[in-house]
């Protein structure tokens, strides 16, 4: 029994020390038409208080909320709705 | 939301450069470079138009398919992005684009190309969202501020529109309804126009 487990432990070491000597891919492995960089995170995963001068405001997360935020600014270039 | 998009109001843009330097502000775009510029057709004579010209973040984004490092991203907005860190530089991105959007820095002697820099549509980049990393390579996130691109919102004179596509498309609208001519959007159909439609060809400017 003994020996059965001294057996297991000098195969788990070996197998630990072992990878060490793994060879890793040093150079990024280009896959065509994918994207291969960084994900982005959320523009509404912010919180809008954070930056200056905004107008906007959402809680963190709310995508609906961005939108409709983003859709009141966006008819601030309607200058017939503020003329009229 | 439906896409974001830019439409430039040929009739209304006065060349007065206010987009670029617009840009230039908000993004600290380094010298030589330039996100954005405006463009004047038939300089001087009789019925010249300008169009301010960036990168149009297209559906089919001819940038993205000749990437050989496969830098591009599209989010879910549809702004076409791309990550600075992979870019090798290499220019092909730059031949491919109908907008001459792309530019590369000078990084050393003898004409060495940086990597490529290019607007954001204000949408920064994939680094953590308003951070000084995100700044330094890509510029301001202002839709993550919930603000639309300072070009646009700059615009004197509201001929460039920038925003969500519905809505931008309605303002024109209401425009040429107005006004009662200039209907043609340039660089509408090389951008938005769908690539297996070989009717889609791009409005023939200078019309009205």
């Amino acid at each position: 029994m003994r020996t059965r487990f001294g057996l297991l432990f000098a195969a788990l070491v070996a197998a630990v020390l072992v990878s060490g000597c793994g060879e890793r891919e040093q150079v990024v492995v280009y896959k065509q038409g994918k994207y291969q960089g960084k994900p982005d995170s959320k523009p509404w995963d912010n919180d809008p208080g954070s930056a200056l001068y905004t107008t906007s405001k959402w809680t963190r997360g709310d995508k609906t909320g961005w939108e409709t935020a983003l859709r009141s600014r966006n008819q601030s270039q309607n200058e017939y709705t503020r003329a009229e | 939301m439906a896409r974001m998009k830019f439409l430039c109001d040929a009739e209304r843009c006065i060349e007065c450069n206010g987009c670029v330097t617009a840009c230039k502000q908000e993004n600290e775009v380094p010298w030589g470079v330039n996100r954005r510029r405006v463009v004047t057709l038939n300089d001087g004579i009789p019925g010249e138009r300008s169009i301010s010209v960036a990168c149009m973040h297209c559906s089919d984004a001819p940038c993205m398919a000749v990437c050989p490092v496969d830098c591009f991203y599209r989010t879910d907005e549809g702004v076409v992005l791309h990550d600075k860190d992979l870019c090798i530089g290499c220019g092909y991105c730059f031949y491919a684009c109908p907008f001459g959007a792309p530019q590369f820095p000078q990084a050393g002697a003898f004409g060495l190309r940086g990597k490529m820099d290019k607007c954001t549509f204000c949408a920064g980049g994939p680094e953590k969202d308003n951070s000084k990393e995100e700044y330094a390579k890509y510029g301001s996130n202002r839709l993550a501020q919930g603000k639309l691109p300072a070009c646009a919102e700059m615009c004197s004179t509201k001929a460039l529109l920038g925003g969500d596509s519905d809505i931008i498309s309605d303002i024109y609208r209401q425009r040429v309804l107005k006004r009662g001519k200039g209907s043609e959007v340039w660089g509408w159909g090389t951008a938005y126009g769908k690539p297996d439609n070989p009717q889609a060809k791009p409005p023939q400017g200078a019309k009205s």
